[in-house]
């Protein structure tokens, strides 16, 4: 079977190439934040040597540029490239580079007030320490950016319907719109807390915050974040990922399946986050316990699944036994480079997904809330297999709609695995440090790690220690990685533009169920929808009761308000 | 989708609902709980130690820029202290090392949680919220001692 191919305009290739580089420079610095830290924490520097500031202003543009700036640019390029491609329906251009230009001035602008050091207030932004507004504002335009970018798929699909009546929406389509309704729901709720609460308040309109009111909306938003990293990976791994391997998906409704329901689970689950705070009633917490256990179930159906299609693709190569499979598939194949980037994150996604479970178990997250523990597993999610997926993504798109080969292919292929051996060292090393009572998003080389502080902790050290190793290694990785990334932008491209047809390598299903009721959105939306209402308005009703008082904008530096 | 599938999906629930039970055997049974909605305290500004019963305290803690006051509590082993937080300025966050105890400290908000020291020895809580430049130096202790005959803190407005 030749490879389905599709003809992009030169403006849409552009555009994809814009939202893939100019990201990967931002998620560089962040990168390097995040080596810096490491050092901090052990009280190897005092100070940022190259960019100036404290700790936890590289903390803030190392979770900002990371967590979010370059998720969602990928989001939206990988959007922008998969849905006209697999609809065979060209990009309205205007509207998808007004998106695009919105998208890049937020997060210039953010990132430019957070390296001035005006907005130390960490990716949260918890009032009520108050950023620059431009911050905010930033952030607010990064989101209404891609809202344009996915508003403007929707006239694309329906009119895809209309032609194909009865046909089965492509699995990658479905994927994609998931991440998107889930990304708008979500950010609802921050964008009440940005519009109506911090803006006014950081530019001096009002006086007064209900602190726990912003964090619960941060927090409606913050879990579904989770899933909006998380699901464009699950896009690369159904959809590429069999064929990659040289099999094929082992069920279609599987696929279908799990992105129905985290629909319907990944909003009525974020008081997950705050089990440890005041003024929300306990059962209430244990309902969005309930439900997360409830989004626990997709993830292990895609971790069957995936494993049963790689099964498969190792049974067709001839693999004999019950794991024989697992030594006949495309680890270090150069150039089939993109293999490494998924097989490494969902090798190390068994471990974030453990990590998870734990978290969500209710009176359990007393041990781990907020210590070291907590960034120890969200490095084995979001940086773990959402980041390689998104970096392998990345080189991909851009070697396709460039049309230029992929340069230092050993380089490609080798770096996912340096990037785990680091991240399973540095996790580590978080982990235990956490169940030790190591607090989080704490410079601790400037006192629990410091021999000549009365704070000094010296059972701590070893795990310190591990995350300047685990973390010196995954910058290793990346470096190797944005080498190879950026030989391939600049290197000369395969012909002239004109002849350039863009390919993806999806994945013919091995099961192809009708799954007839798992076809239309809009019924698995108004569950969501009742479930968000039933499992948000007693939390909301309870902080609003039990608060007293608003809080005045506070600056990291001093305990004195600004006002 | 076929019986393999069928049977992993069963099993994946089934591993859930048993976590799950877990959860409510822990809060039914053990009654290990987390904390709660508190409507019937009034807000404080300053901190407060006083004995409550035979080994029971109440202990009114007050997070906030950069230090937990008190700093450090001194009690005779076997207490139980019924322990309120809250902040008086940005939000903090407040862990007993070796302890079941982890509580935010947000303005305007008063968090609750029960514990008690059966062993002695020092138990440290550090400031686990960013709050601020010296959040890391954010630290206090619980002192857990066979005999002393007064309970004290220091470190705070008392
Ligand atoms: C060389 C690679 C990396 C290293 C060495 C590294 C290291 C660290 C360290 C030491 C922390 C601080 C822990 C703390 O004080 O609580 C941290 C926080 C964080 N990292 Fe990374 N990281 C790396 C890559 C990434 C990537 C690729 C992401 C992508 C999403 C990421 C997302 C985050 C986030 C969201 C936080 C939390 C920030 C906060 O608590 O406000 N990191 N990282
Ligand atoms: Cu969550
Ligand atoms: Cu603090």
């Amino acid at each position: 079977m030749g490879d389905y191919t599709f003809r992009f305009s030169k403006s849409e290739k552009r555009l994809v190439a814009v939202l893939i580089i100019i990201p990967m420079v931002l998620l560089f610095i962040g990168v390097y934040g995040g080596l810096m830290q490491t050092l901090f924490r052990a009280g190897i520097i005092q100070s940022d040597p190259f960019v100036g500031g404290d700790y936890y202003k590289g903390l803030t543009f190392h979770g900002v540029l990371n967590a979010i700036v370059f998720t969602t640019f990928f989001a939206v390029a990988f959007g922008n490239a998969l849905i006209p491609y697999s609809l065979k329906k060209n990009l309205n251009v205007k509207v998808a580079w007004t998106s695009g230009i919105l998208m890049l001035v937020g997060s210039v602008m953010a990132a430019i007030v957070i390296l001035m050091g005006e907005a130390t207030v960490l990716y949260t932004f918890y009032p009520p320490l108050k950023a620059h507004p431009l911050f905010y504002i930033g952030l607010t335009l990064l989101v209404v950016g891609s809202w344009v970018a996915s508003a403007n798929w929707v006239p694309m699909y329906l009119q895809w319907r209309k032609e194909n009546e009865g046909k089965k929406t492509p699995l990658a389509v479905v994927g994609m719109f998931t991440t998107f309704i889930v990304w708008f729901i979500a950010t609802l709720a921050v964008a009440v807390e940005i519009l109506f609460m911090l803006l006014p308040w950081s530019l001096g309109w009002v006086d007064e915050i209900n602190v726990m009111l912003a964090r619960t909306l941060f927090w409606f938003f913050g879990h579904p974040l989770v899933y909006f990293w998380l699901l464009p990976a699950y896009v690369m791994y159904y959809v590429f990922m069999p064929k990659l391997a040289g099999g094929k998906l082992y069920s279609d409704m599987a696929g279908r399946l799990v992105f129905m329901m985290f629909i319907v689970f990944s909003v009525p689950v974020g008081t997950h986050h705050q089990y440890m705070d005041p003024a929300i009633s306990s059962q209430w917490k244990l309902l969005h316990g309930i439900f997360t256990f409830a989004v626990a179930l997709p993830s292990l159906i895609t971790a069957f699944t995936l494993a049963a299609s790689l099964e498969h693709a190792g049974k067709l190569k001839g693999a004999k036994g019950l794991f024989g499979w697992m030594w006949k598939l495309p680890y270090f194949k150069k150039e089939n480079w993109f293999f490494a980037y998924l097989i490494t994150g969902l090798i190390i996604f068994i471990f974030g997904g453990i990590g998870g479970i734990i978290n969500a178990s209710y009176q359990m997250n007393t041990v781990i809330h907020n210590t070291a523990w907590v960034p120890g597993h969200f490095h084995l999610t979001v940086a773990g297999p959402v980041m390689l997926a998104f970096l392998g993504g990345s080189l991909y798109l851009v070697g396709q709609f460039l049309n230029k080969t992929i340069r230092l292919k050993t380089w490609a292929m080798i770096a996912p695995y340096i990037y785990t051996i680091g991240l399973l060292i540095m996790s580590y090393g978080l982990k235990i440090g956490g169940l030790m009572g190591m607090p989080r998003r704490t410079n601790t080389g400037a006192s629990y790690a410091n021999p000549d502080s009365v704070l000094y902790q010296a059972d701590w050290m070893p795990y310190i220690d591990l995350t300047v190793i685990g973390g010196s290694i995954m910058f290793v990785g990346i470096v190797i990685y944005i080498i190879s990334f950026f030989t391939t932008v600049f290197s000369k491209s395969n012909g002239p533009e004109e002849d350039a047809v863009v390919t993806f390598p999806i994945s013919e299903p091995l099961h192809d169920e009708p799954s007839t009721w798992l076809r239309n959105f809009k019924p698995y939306i108004i569950i969501a929808i009742i479930l968000i209402v039933l499992s948000y308005t007693p939390v909301i009703y309870d902080v609003l009761q039990a608060t007293y008082g608003g809080s005045l904008p506070f600056s990291p530096d001093s305990p004195v308000p600004l006002r | 989708m076929d019986n393999s599938e069928k049977l992993a999906l069963g099993l994946s629930g089934l591993l859930l609902v048993l976590f799950f039970g877990a959860i409510m055997y822990a809060a039914v049974a053990k009654d290990i709980d987390v904390p709660t909605c508190i409507t019937d305290m009034d807000p404080f500004v300053t901190d407060t130690l006083f004995q409550t019963g035979p080994d029971t305290y109440e202990l009114q803690m007050v997070a906030r820029m950069w230090a937990f006051q008190p700093s450090t509590v001194r009690l005779p082993v076997g207490s139980t202290v019924d322990l309120y937080v809250t902040s008086q300025d940005i939000i903090h966050g407040f862990k007993v090392e070796k302890h079941n105890v982890n509580l935010m400290a947000i303005p305007g908000a008063i968090n609750y949680m029960r514990v008690t020291f059966n062993e002695p020895g020092e138990y440290m809580y550090a400031c686990h919220e960013f709050c601020g430049a010296a959040h890391h130096t954010m630290a206090g202790r619980f002192i857990i001692e066979e005999d002393i005959d007064e309970p004290e803190m220091d470190g705070g407005s008392l």
